[in-house]
């Protein structure tokens, strides 16, 4: 089989329409009669609610309906469902539709107006009147792990809900033989995904049909309809969600349920017209789900040589004021902070805490920036300590080549061990150091310094955890137009997916690339599958469609033997159509097959499997593939103001077997945005209220293209064997080490001065203060 | 994020805008660029009852040569800013345009409309202040002429009556001075966190006049007189310019917000006083170079 297209830089296919401003988002579906939804939210972070009148807000102009807690069926007045339980997660405290008898975070919906516009929605929202009265709220982490704090559940008598630990070897005793044993305290704080399009949801009932359609800005379309049509007892086929085009996922967009999917749905049945409901960015500030905030206090013990003995981390996560995710975040965290080195004991505890903040569930990387930033600041203190080359520490515990399948004696977030399948770290490594020029390192900073400029370079190693099943699947179908389709079950935010499903298609069927009609995240055209999330829709459903291409190109070749009275094995594929080897003349366009493989008169013969030039398959990994990398760069720091500068950036990345570089490299650009901004720019502040201080991109701040630097990338491949096309997920590969990157880089600009990055992100401000603070120790000049 | 709702006009001369304004008083609001004010309406933070659309008001767009440069409220900030006549007579504003939002800001905010606004970490009330220029207020009875001073009087607060107009800026000609605007902003295109604008008058070596005017220090422009002083009729060696970094971090009192603490923006206004005094007076050699 050829590879015309696998591997190359091909354009995206679906850029020309997005370009030019004809794709369809949810708030482009238009339907005749449409209403528009407003949600009222609590302005107050911890609240009793005493009272709610809507009879001002009901009669106000324009106003159809408004919807109070009480106001829905008594099932769907209860918590909603737990997403994805784990034995060690005690307390799971799902969210409302809207709030109970207290509200528990600002932003929580309250009640739901609708209206024949959505300014007129707003305008009755306000009439709503809500009488709350204030409760001691607990906004910080750590406090919130006290035994005093007030309580975000009392009927928890705590707020920690999850106590989990999980351990390799023996830490105690590798810790009581370790020549050096060194101990910090690392703090991540809060961010947004911020995705350019906000959510939002239209839904549509029509009653002659009984049929229920729901345009949602989710990953995950079909966990919604399947999880719809239970709540509102409706058959699964009585329920179509499509997820159409979808600006930015980022994890965020997948959660069962955000209230306003049961809202929309809700009210749209009722009142029998369609009902629009847009987030507005103000809401998505406080109404999105949320991550990043851990606190890990983590030591490692290492020989005289630098060579690791031991790692423990003990950390607390923030999961906000309920946990309907469950506890993936901390545990992707904990699974991922070994990375690509050899820890022969590891010990990994955390507790979840609830406090009265967003919500918070996977957000890109989703625990592994954690994890890294403490294993490679950790493994930076070795180096420093034992004033060994911080390259040269890494590349001693480095896993070689040899040694895998590695087996690293945890289990992730799928249940399954973590068995990193391939990989060659040390190549990684050594082609990053190649890209960043670390052999002439010394002698550039030395001249920088001597200009007087304070410059540093950061290396960064990492092992990413992707492409985790349990399933998904895909449906390839030519038609007798011998047009090409494929229809796949995961919902598609940006990633290029109609592009690159296209490319294994294309190349199975011979056929151009931009013949093939990728659908994606429709339930009406796929109804199987989980959704897109862990860096696994091109390792999954990839696969998948692989399968299910192979699939009708067997089945292309059994049926134009039949026609063209040949076997088989003497038929070739080519440009779309099948000859007969050695006999010019003796050919069937796929066109003309799929017109024989749906015959009128006759019967399909066995081995067809089915009728028409079609098949459908799933790929079922049996756990997760590990893609790795390495990034470094160089950066300057004005000590005088707190600012960096970002010089050189470079990214080498083995995700396996690549189906498009172009769109590889998309991802890690912008993925490492993501990164700088979680180092330097985005922090979501909350006051001891617990009120949201940053609510516009005013004080959101996300990098823009004058902050990201120019990115150099370095592909290496190392195909993975769990999957026929050897692919390795990439979605998250550009955001893990950055900030533990920026941390190395700043640390080693400012040596003269002894400072050590502990927390992320930083800001000009924080920056000062700790150079100035490390100006003032005398003994820190070492 | 819709706006409550609200009466709009678009008046289509200026003696309307005017007699619209009378009429309506604090009940009415003016909209120039909407960089600021389309914001607020939007999150409901500003809720006026009539907008007075000045958008077709052509004859406020314009640049008038002169000692003092008269620009329009309504000139766009991006035609300003690639103004040959700006650029060459108004060099300070010029710079300190291109840190104002980002070009598409530009390409829609006016000139009037940022300096009526009176935000202090925005930077054309900083090059007003900075300039000692002058503002033309118009209602129905005429017009009057205030000096940034007497304009600008606290955080968003002018000397604006609420049946006046602003109509036109005055910026005194200064391509005979060195100047130079400086700023640290989290991002490009940020408000900054400190800004300064570096006027200096150089003469034989040393400063006739010096004039330090810093945003996002205070509730309007700031000027530091004891710094300026400092730097005035003395050669600007590093121990000077030192002596001044530290007289501004020591004389402003500055508030704290989420991005920046009040000890942030002292210090870092004295290191930028020094850089820009450094540009300013590299600007003003150059210029005495040149035309010698």
């Amino acid at each position: 089989m050829g590879t015309r297209y696998f591997g190359e830089r091909v354009k995206r296919n679906e850029d020309p329409r997005l370009l030019t401003g004809r794709g369809t988002f949810v708030d482009d579906i238009r339907l005749p009669g449409m209403l528009h939804g407003a949600v009222l939210r609590s302005p107050h972070a911890h609240a009793r609610l005493l009272s709610l009148d809507t009879s001002k807000a009901k009669t106000a102009r324009g106003v159809v309906a408004v919807y109070t807690r009480t106001d829905l069926p008594e099932h769907l007045q209860q918590p909603l469902p737990k997403l994805i339980p784990h034995y060690a997660l005690i307390h799971h405290k799902t969210q409302y539709a809207l709030a109970p008898e207290k509200v528990r975070y600002v932003g929580e919906p309250v009640a739901f107006v609708v209206a024949e516009s959505r300014y007129l929605a707003e305008d009755a929202a306000e009439l709503v009147e809500v009488e709350y009265e204030p409760l001691p709220p607990v906004v910080d982490l750590t406090q919130a792990a006290q035994p005093n704090a007030p309580l975000v559940h009392e009927d928890m008598g705590t707020n920690v809900c999850a106590h989990h630990t999980q351990r390799v070897g023996n830490v105690e005793d590798a810790f009581a033989r370790a020549a050096h044993v060194f101990t910090e305290r690392f703090v991540m704080d809060r961010g947004t995904a911020a995705p350019m399009e906000c959510r939002g949801i239209v839904a549509q009932w029509e009653p002659k049909m009984r049929q229920l359609t729901v345009w949602d800005s989710t990953q995950a379309p079909i966990p919604i309809r399947n999880g719809l049509a239970r709540l509102l007892g409706l058959p699964q086929g009585g329920v179509r969600v499509i997820a159409p085009d979808v600006g930015g996922g980022f994890g965020p967009k997948i959660m069962m349920f955000y209230p306003e999917e049961i809202l929309v749905p809700c009210a749209a049945m009722q009142l029998g017209r369609p009902v629009k409901w847009i987030e507005d960015r103000r809401e998505n500030f406080v109404a999105m789900n949320q991550e990043r905030e851990q606190i890990h206090v983590a030591a490692i013990a290492v020989d005289s040589d630098g060579r690791i003995l031991g790692v423990r981390t003990n950390f607390l996560y923030d999961s906000g004021a309920y946990i309907p995710y469950g506890i993936i975040v901390p545990i992707v965290a904990s699974t991922t902070l070994p990375g690509p080195y050899k820890i022969p004991n590891y010990h990994c505890e955390f507790k979840a805490v609830f406090t009265n903040k967003t919500i918070v569930s996977p957000y890109r990387g989703a625990g592994r920036p954690h994890g890294v930033f403490v294993m490679e600041r950790l493994m930076d203190r070795v180096a420093k300590e034992l004033r060994i080359d911080r390259t040269e520490v890494r590349r001693r515990n480095l896993i070689q080549p040899h040694e895998f399948p590695y087996e690293v004696g945890l289990i992730y977030q799928d249940n399954a061990p973590v068995i990193y399948d391939s990989g060659d770290y040390p190549a990684t490594l050594a082609k990053a150091l190649q890209m960043i020029g670390y052999d002439m390192w010394p002698e550039r900073r030395a001249r920088y310094r001597r200009e007087g400029r304070y410059v540093g370079l950061g290396i960064a190693c990492y092992v990413e955890g992707s492409g985790i099943g349990p399933y998904e699947g895909a449906r390839v179908t030519v038609e007798p137009s011998g047009k090409v389709y494929a229809a796949t079950s995961v919902g598609t935010q940006g990633q290029g997916h109609f592009t690159s499903f296209a490319q294994i298609v294309a190349d199975a069927l011979t056929v151009p690339v931009e013949d093939v009609v990728v659908v994606t995240g429709d339930t009406g055209a796929f109804g199987w599958g989980t959704g897109t999330f862990a860096s696994r829709a091109a390792v999954v459903a990839g696969n998948a469609v692989h399968l299910a291409a192979q699939a009708v190109r067997e089945k292309t070749l059994k049926v134009a033997a039949t026609k063209l009275e040949a076997r088989v094995e003497d038929l070739e594929l080519q440009d779309g159509k099948v000859f007969v080897r050695g006999v010019p003349g003796r050919t069937m366009t796929l066109a003309e097959i799929a017109v024989a493989a749906n015959p009128l008169r006759g019967t399909i013969p066995e081995g067809w499997e089915q009728p028409g030039l079609e098949a459908s398959r799933y790929f079922a990994p049996p756990r997760g593939t590990f893609p790795n990398g390495v990034h470094a760069c160089v950066l300057e720091v004005d000590v005088q103001t707190g600012m960096i500068k970002i010089l050189k950036y470079v990214v080498v990345h083995d995700c396996g077997r690549v189906i498009n570089p172009l769109i590889l490299d998309g991802q890690i650009h912008g993925g490492v945005a993501q990164g700088l901004g979680g180092a330097f720019y985005e922090r979501l502040v909350y006051d001891e209220h617990g009120q949201l201080l940053t609510q516009t991109f005013m004080d959101y701040l996300l990098p823009t293209a004058m902050e990201v630097p120019e990115i150099e990338i370095g592909h290496l491949e190392t195909p993975s064997p769990l999957n026929p096309l050897g692919v390795k997920g990439a979605g998250e590969a550009g955001v893990i080490p950055v900030a533990a990157l920026i941390a190395q880089a700043i640390d080693d600009a400012l040596m003269e001065f002894g400072v050590r990055i502990a927390e992320m992100p930083l800001s000009p401000n924080r920056l000062l203060e700790i150079i100035q603070a490390a100006r003032k120790q005398p003994a820190a000049a070492s | 994020m819709k706006p409550a709702p609200f009466k709009y006009v678009a008046p289509e001369s200026l003696d309307d805008a005017v007699a619209l304004l009378r009429r309506h008083g604090q009940e009415g609001k003016i909209l120039a660029g909407g960089q600021s004010l389309v914001p607020l309406l939007n999150m409901r933070l500003a809720r006026p009852a009539v907008i007075i659309d000045l958008n077709r008001l052509r004859p406020l767009d314009y640049i008038k040569n002169g000692k003092d440069v008269r620009i329009g409220a309504m000139t766009r900030q991006r035609v300003a800013e690639l103004s040959p006549l700006v650029r060459q007579k108004l060099p300070l504003l010029a710079e300190a345009l291109r840190y104002v939002g980002h070009p598409q800001i530009r390409n829609r905010g006016t000139i009037g409309g940022s300096i009526a606004h009176a935000d202090p970490s925005a930077e054309l009330p900083a090059v007003l202040a900075a300039l000692e220029g002058k503002v033309v207020l118009q209602n129905g009875r005429g017009t009057r002429t205030l000096g940034a001073d007497a304009f600008f009087l606290t955080y968003l607060t002018t000397a604006l009556q609420p049946d006046e107009l602003l109509v036109e800026v005055r910026i005194p000609a200064h391509d005979h001075l060195g100047t130079a605007f400086l700023e640290v902003a989290r991002r490009h295109g940020d408000y900054a966190l400190v800004g300064v604008a570096a006027v200096v008058d150089w003469n034989g070596g040393r400063a006739r006049d010096v004039r330090l005017t810093f945003t996002g220090v205070g509730g309007v422009p700031v000027r530091v007189a004891e710094a300026e002083a400092a730097a005035t009729g003395r050669p600007l060696t590093d121990a000077v310019l030192a002596e001044v970094s530290r007289i501004v971090s020591a004389g402003l009192d500055p508030e704290a917000d989420i991005h920046a603490s009040a000890e942030y923006r002292k210090h870092v206004a004295g290191v930028l006083a020094e850089r820009a005094l450094r540009v300013a007076v590299t600007r003003a050699q150059r210029r005495e170079r040149d035309t010698r």
